[in-house]
Parts: C-alpha cells; sequence; structure tokens
C-alpha cells in the first residue's frame, strides 16, 4: 500500500496504489478480478450511462460562443467617453513608456490648445498581451476588449486607431469597461486615509 | 440448375455483397464516430450535411483525391500490393457468410449465401485469417520503424489468437457434428442456442474476434499512442482506406459468425427471424464501438501472456470436457 503522507496545508488524497504483482499466480489473480471483476464492466456501463443520458458539453463553435470573462485581455480597444462622445485617449504617452514589447506607436498634435491623438496603433504581431498598458492608462482608454478571432489577411488589420476605437454611432453599444486595468467595484472601501500627521 | 443462370446469379449476388458491404463499412465508419462521441459526452461530425450524415462522402472524396505517397525506400510491389489483401480477404471470405436466410418466391428459392459449403466455418475463418498477411507485408515493405513494429506486433497477433479461435469453435463444432454454417443454423432450431451449452467457447471466440479485427482492446498494430499508426503509418490515400474497409467488413463478418454460431442464427428463416438476425449482428457491432469507448488497449506481452497461458487451457479444458460429453 501506499503510505505516503503528504504534508502541507492543502487537502491532498492519497491515491491508494496496490503492490505490484510478482509472481505469476498473484498476476493471475490480478487480472481475473480486474476483467471478471467490477472493473471491466463498471467502464461498460459508465459510457452507455453517458450515451443514454445524453449529457452532451459540445460547443458547436462558430455558432455558439462561450461567454468571456471581462478581465480577459484579447485584441486592445480605444474607448470613448460615455457622454460627449469625445476620445478619452489624453495622449499622455504613458502607454508607449510601459509596454515591454514596444510595440504602442502614438502621434499627438496640437489642436485648439488640446493634446489630440492622431495616429495611435499597437502591433499585434509582437504584442504579448501583457496588460500593463490598459493597467497604466490614467483614463481607461486603452483597454482589452474581447476579440479573440485573430485571423485576417492582413498583419495590419486590428491594430490602427480606427480599428480599435469605439466607431461615434456605436457609441451607445460602449459599456463602461470592468475588465483589466479598471478600477474595482469595491475601491472606495479599498482606499484608507493618507495619513497627514505623523 | 442452368449454369448460365447460376453464373449469372452468382454474379449478382457477390455484387450485392461487394457494394452492400463497402457502403456499410462506410456507415459504419460514422456509427462508430457517433457512438464514440456520445459515450464520451460529445456531439461527433456535425457540419456535413444533416447531423454531419455527408461525413461519410467528404471523407470518401478526401480518401480518393489524397496523393498517394509511396516512400523511396520501400519495397514497391509489396507495399502497393498489402493493403489490397486484407479486403479480399475479407470479401471473399464474406461469399460463405449467409447474410439472409433463403427466401422463397414462388417455387424458387432464392439463396443469399454465395459458397453453400461444406466446410463452411473453416473457410470463412482461414480466408479471413488471410487478412492477417496484409498488415504484416504491409509493416515489413514500409521501411519504417513504427511499420515495422507493427508488422511484428501482427505476427504476435497472428501467432497468439488464430490458435484460440480455431480451438475455441471445435468445441461447439463437435456438438452440431458439421462445419456447415446452415447446418449449425438449423442444429441449434432444435436443440437451442449454442451458447448456452458452451458459454466459454462463445466468449473466447468473441475475444479472438476481437483480435482477428483489431479492434479494442486488442488493437496493438496501429496503437497510436506507442507506434504512431502501426503498419498503415507510410500509408495514405485509397490505400489507407482499403485497410479500413477490410477492417470494418471483418468486424460484419464475425459479428454475423458469432450469431451464426452462438446465438441460433436465423432460426428458421422467417421474417421475424431475418430481422431479428439482422438485429443481434448490429447489436455485436455496437460491442465493437462500446467496447472501443470504454476499454484500454493491452500490450503485446499481455496479449500473448492471456492467450497462451489463459484462453488456450480455457479453450483445451473446453474441448476435452465438451468430448466427455458427447462420448
Ligand atoms: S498588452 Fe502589453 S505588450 Fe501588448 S500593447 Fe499592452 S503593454 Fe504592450
Ligand atoms: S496611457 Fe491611455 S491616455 Fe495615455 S496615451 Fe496611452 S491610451 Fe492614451
Amino acid at each position: 500500500m501506499n503510505k505516503e503522507v503528504i504534508k502541507g496545508s492543502q487537502n491532498y488524497i492519497p491515491v491508494e496504489i496496490e503492490d505490484y504483482p510478482t509472481t505469476g499466480w498473484q498476476k493471475f489473480k490480478q487480472v481475473v478480478r480486474r476483467s471478471l471483476g467490477k472493473e471491466l464492466f463498471v467502464g461498460l456501463w459508465v459510457v452507455l450511462r453517458e450515451m443514454l443520458k445524453f449529457n452532451i458539453h459540445t460547443v458547436q463553435y462558430p455558432e455558439e460562443v462561450l461567454p468571456l470573462p471581462s478581465r480577459y485581455r484579447a485584441v486592445h480597444k480605444l474607448l470613448r467617453l460615455l457622454e460627449s462622445g469625445n476620445e478619452r485617449c489624453i495622449g499622455c504617452g504613458l502607454c508607449e513608456k510601459i509596454c515591454i514589447a514596444d510595440c504602442i506607436r502614438m502621434e499627438t498634435k496640437e489642436e485648439n490648445g488640446r493634446k489630440v491623438v492622431s495616429e495611435y496603433s499597437i502591433n499585434l504581431g509582437r504584442c504579448i498581451f501583457c496588460g500593463y498598458c490598459a493597467e497604466v492608462c490614467p483614463e481607461l482608454a486603452i483597454v482589452h476588449g474581447s476579440r479573440y478571432e485573430n485571423a485576417s489577411e492582413q498583419r495590419a488589420h486590428f491594430v490602427l486607431k480606427d480599428d480599435m476605437l469605439t466607431p461615434i454611432d456605436f457609441l451607445k453599444e460602449q459599456k463602461e469597461f470592468d475588465g483589466f486595468g479598471a478600477v474595482s467595484p469595491n475601491a472606495d472601501k479599498l482606499i484608507k486615509k493618507t495619513p497627514l500627521a505623523y | 440448375m442452368d449454369l448460365g443462370i447460376f453464373i449469372f446469379q452468382t454474379l449478382i449476388k457477390i455484387l450485392l455483397v461487394l457494394l452492400i458491404f463497402s457502403a456499410l463499412a462506410g456507415f459504419t465508419t460514422y456509427i462508430e464516430r457517433k457512438v464514440l462521441a456520445f459515450m464520451q459526452r460529445r456531439l461527433g461530425p456535425m457540419y456535413v450535411g444533416p447531423f454531419g450524415l455527408l461525413q461519410i462522402l467528404a471523407d470518401g472524396i478526401k480518401l480518393f483525391t489524397k496523393e498517394d505517397i509511396i516512400p523511396t525506400n520501400a519495397i514497391k510491389p509489396i507495399f502497393k500490393v498489402a493493403p489490397v489483401i486484407l479486403p479480399v480477404s475479407a470479401f471473399v471470405a464474406f461469399t460463405g457468410v449467409p447474410i439472409l436466410p433463403d427466401i422463397q418466391i414462388g417455387d424458387t428459392t432464392f439463396q443469399f449465401l454465395i459458397v453453400d459449403s461444406d466446410v463452411g466455418v473453416l473457410f470463412v475463418l482461414g480466408v479471413m485469417a488471410v487478412g492477417m498477411f496484409s498488415p504484416l507485408l504491409a509493416g515489413i515493405a514500409s521501411s519504417n520503424k513504427w511499420s515495422l513494429l507493427g508488422g511484428a506486433r501482427t505476427a504476435i497477433q497472428l501467432l497468439s489468437f488464430e490458435v484460440v479461435t480455431g480451438l475455441s469453435i471445435l468445441a461447439p463444432l463437435m456438438l452440431v457434428g458439421s462445419l456447415n454454417l446452415i447446418d449449425i443454423n438449423n442444429y441449434q432450431i432444435e436443440h437451442g442456442w449454442l451458447i448456452w451449452q458452451q458459454p466459454i467457447a462463445f466468449v473466447l471466440f468473441l475475444i479472438a474476434g476481437y483480435a482477428e479485427t483489431n479492434r479494442t482492446p486488442f488493437d496493438l498494430l496501429e496503437h497510436e499512442a506507442e507506434v504512431v499508426s502501426g503498419y498503415a503509418t507510410e500509408y495514405s490515400g485509397m490505400r489507407w482506406g482499403l485497410f479500413f474497409i477490410g477492417e470494418y467488413v471483418n468486424m460484419y463478418i464475425v459479428s454475423f459468425l458469432v450469431v451464426l454460431i452462438f446465438l441460433g442464427g436465423f432460426g428458421e428463416g422467417t421474417l421475424l427471424d431475418g430481422l431479428c438476425y439482422l438485429a443481434k449482428v448490429l447489436f455485436f457491432i455496437f460491442l465493437f464501438l462500446w467496447t472501443r469507448a470504454a476499454w484500454p488497449h493491452v500490450r503485446p506481452d499481455q496479449l500473448m501472456w492471456l492467450t497462451w497461458k489463459v484462453l488456450m487451457p480455457l479453450a483445451v479444458i473446453n474441448i476435452v470436457v465438451t468430448g466427455l460429453l458427447v462420448i
């Protein structure tokens, strides 16, 4: 018998492994026990039961899609402000700076005294989907979307600003992002007062 | 009967067997995938046609149009001929199996059996066993390590199971006193199914049948986890397909034989009996798929151990006991 005691805090259950048979007679008894005893027929019964229950787990992929959690990190999106529809990105360049794969590039210019982003691209061929850009963004402008079907005819697809930015007419469908990099719902409770007096 | 009519009838029957059973072999692959899938909580083929029914057609087109690759170092004539042996032997063996009872139309009897021979069982089993040359030659001629291993395992299988097949069936044949499949069938009308008199022989014959057709748990010739695809590793396209047509036709032969010899066959040959006969055969086909879903494979050494040390002594004891009882 396998009497190994597993230490540690987790509740591991050691599998009981019988001693291997050594003599021919023991081997014979093992075969008889396994073939005429329960093991073979239980196996048959289990598969038949599953067939009769017809409890199918297949997801027929292109027609049925499993829901993704909001923290899933797939192809990026650039969001807009919900009320005004203006672009959220303020061109601070933090994402460009933090990106470890060095794959974000942006061009900014001044317009009416404000900094606006004229070009913004992510080279998805190099992006490792680490999520740092979404986490560092002060405006929750660049976030991870849920588009994981990345097959395309050209490498440049999904990468340019126009592809990532929420189109202005679809503004209503944009929801407040609660995924990776967003403030957690109980953030208010977690905040502690800054100790001012030492 | 007029010789011309006889030849004509025989040709028609041969054509029927060939067409029906190559189509059934294809259809069985579909059934197999579905049954295995359901047993594993999957859906199986779903996309081509309703419920994936046209998948067979798609597979057929694929097999026929795939490039036929012959490895440079292979022994070419043998490599090319090997896949043909299995389906040929299987179909030839089928000529000895009565797939339906005789049908009486007016005052002419139409016999479905093509070769009504007095050594029916021997003929069927013998010709079926020739099919084993197919994987053996394919494995040796492919010049591939996996194929060679598969070929070597064929030899093991042949050595182990031909003995048990022969010995296990000997005891019921002693009771019947004839090798003719029709005689065996008629014997059971009077004396009840042979399975009640010969349960051990039934189990042994079934096990040996699984090995003959090289199905799980004895499919060590093409055991994916160990030898890639065994003897079939280097084959592609229709040559590969021929192996599988042969395998599925063999499955049908074994099912027919088991039902004929042990489960009463087609009885007296009425319509109801005929339907029962086919249902019994289909149950055994289902059993092939069922065990495939449930059971693990055995190792070659376990196979030899099982046959030589357990099954063969059992078969011999069975024969001796039956012999004493008959006397
Ligand atoms: S996910 Fe990571 S690698 Fe990709 S763009 Fe953002 S920071 Fe760069
Ligand atoms: S960190 Fe956010 S706001 Fe700053 S440039 Fe990147 S996307 Fe724009």
